[in-house]
């Protein structure tokens, strides 16, 4: 079975990173490779890491806001230059009404505070394009 | 992949495409026959790039170390790639790789590629497909290559059979003179790295580390290697570690070592292949039941079995595949 490789990532001024290292433990014990940027990248540090890292997968995590910014341009970049296979999801504090614009922005999916691991990892799993 | 695709993607290489190259090193670390392909076409195209081995106890501070010394050498405009390799997971098969934390800042810069790889079941400190991407990355046009084992302790000397030179990274506080005296890992540095040397001890190490290294030639030539202070994410030192590649390529150019212990490393290599080949072969479909059978009975004796073994496999043909 081919390995599925997920960025993980932090983007903006925002360094609350307990979020971002508990879903990439989560990742690796599901068998993925995990590929975690650290904290203050940019979105186009983001993406020129994901593009040589050839990823299926980025996550983005937000605790103190940017999201409604930062998300969207990510997911943009990331359509523009690794085309349209690749899955964005993101994770975090991120009040429900922003969700749907998140969405329309190319965000797959928002997973909020209480999320179940398994159900980030099913959602994964289950929209990960493998055809490539 | 079909035969039009691969050509393109190659296209698109050849052009300078990152996403092009990322492709084909994850082609290749799953194994793809479309890798292999690839592989064989850029093999011809490598061999231009000088490749830096970086190794030592997890911590030591290889990844920080990394990211300084290709700052350094862009800005003498060297397109520099880096392939750093973390442990997967001999249990979920997963693997957590953060040596990108320490590099963030090279991300955006055009001429430098990195790649995190995980060993995937390798024991040596690389990957197999670690030797691959820096083929891959060679022929991208990298002047230098970085390659990073996972956190080393004593026996990982794979970085050795890949490397033109060995940076042995190494902080305080993890041991005494025997340590250092002991042998595997220690054998393998061509230049010897005390990093965190603002921290207390760093003098004692460098110390056991020369006692050590005065003691014997390591290797088969006249380099003694350089045992050297750095701070790395500060980047005090780093200059001098750069200048003790630059002195020992020469040195290894000048003497005419790097032809034979290239040589030697291919000569290496291919033997490995030969035995993932052979692994292969044995694992797929061998019937070995009635060997095994024959062993257990005490008919048979292991080392005869396994010469068997070999005698039947030599004479099918061995296709193009990967292994």
């Amino acid at each position: 079975m081919r390995k599925i490789r997920v960025l993980v990532a932090k983007v903006g001024l925002d360094g609350h990173d307990r979020g971002a290292k508990v879903i990439a433990r989560a990742f690796r014990d599901a068998g993925m490779e995990v590929i975690y940027t650290g904290i203050r990248q940019t979105p186009e540090q983001v993406v020129a890491a994901a593009i040589q890292e050839d990823v299926d997968v980025v996550g983005l995590s937000s605790l103190s806001g940017g999201h409604e910014l930062l998300f969207p341009r990510v997911a943009k970049l990331v359509k523009e230059q690794m085309g349209d296979q690749v899955l964005v999801i993101g994770g975090g504090v991120i009040p429900e009404d922003e969700i749907p614009a998140l969405k329309e922005a190319g965000i797959a999916a928002v997973f909020g505070p209480g999320t179940s691991l398994k159900e980030i990892i099913d959602f994964v799993h289950t929209h990960v394009n493998r055809a490539s | 992949m079909g035969s039009h695709a691969l050509e393109q993607l190659l296209q698109e290489f050849y052009r300078g495409s990152k996403m092009a190259a990322a492709r084909i090193i994850s082609l290749v670390e799953r194994n793809d026959p479309a890798g292999r392909e690839i592989l064989k076409q850029l093999y011809s195209k490598s061999g231009q790039g000088y490749i830096i081995g970086i190794t030592g106890p997890a911590g030591s501070g290889k990844s920080t170390l990394t990211d300084s010394l290709v700052k350094l050498l862009r800005q003498q405009n060297r397109r520099v790639g880096v392939v750093a390799v973390d442990p997967t997971s001999p249990f979920t098969g997963g693997a957590l790789l953060g040596d990108r934390v320490r590099m963030g800042e090279l991300s955006l810069d055009s001429e430098v590629f990195i790649r995190s790889m995980g060993t995937r079941g390798n024991l040596g400190g690389l990957s197999w497909a670690a030797r691959d991407a820096l083929v891959v990355l060679d022929a991208f046009g990298c002047d230098y290559l970085f390659v990073e084992t996972v956190g080393a302790g004593q026996s990982q000397v794979d970085v050795a059979r890949v490397a033109d030179t060995v940076i042995m990274v190494d902080v305080p506080g993890l041991g005494d003179d025997i340590q250092a005296a002991k042998a595997g890992i220690m054998e393998i540095g061509d230049i010897f790295v005390v990093n965190k040397a603002d921290r207390g001890d760093a003098d004692k190490l460098v110390r056991y580390l020369q006692s050590t290294l005065e003691l014997g030639q390591q290797n088969d030539d006249e380099w003694q290697p350089p045992v050297l202070k750095t701070i790395a994410w500060q980047g005090t030192g780093v200059e001098d570690v750069l200048k003790g590649i630059m002195a020992h390529r020469r040195h290894l150019e000048q003497s005419g070592l790097i032809v034979s212990r290239r040589k030697q490393r291919l000569k290496e290599e291919v033997i490995l292949q030969v035995e993932r080949l052979v692994q292969m072969r044995l694992s797929e479909g061998f019937q070995s039941e009635e060997v095994l059978s024959r062993v257990y009975c005490r008919e048979l004796d292991p080392w005869t079995a396994a010469k068997t073994m070999i005698n039947s496999l030599s004479g099918k043909k061995c296709e193009a595949r990967n292994p």
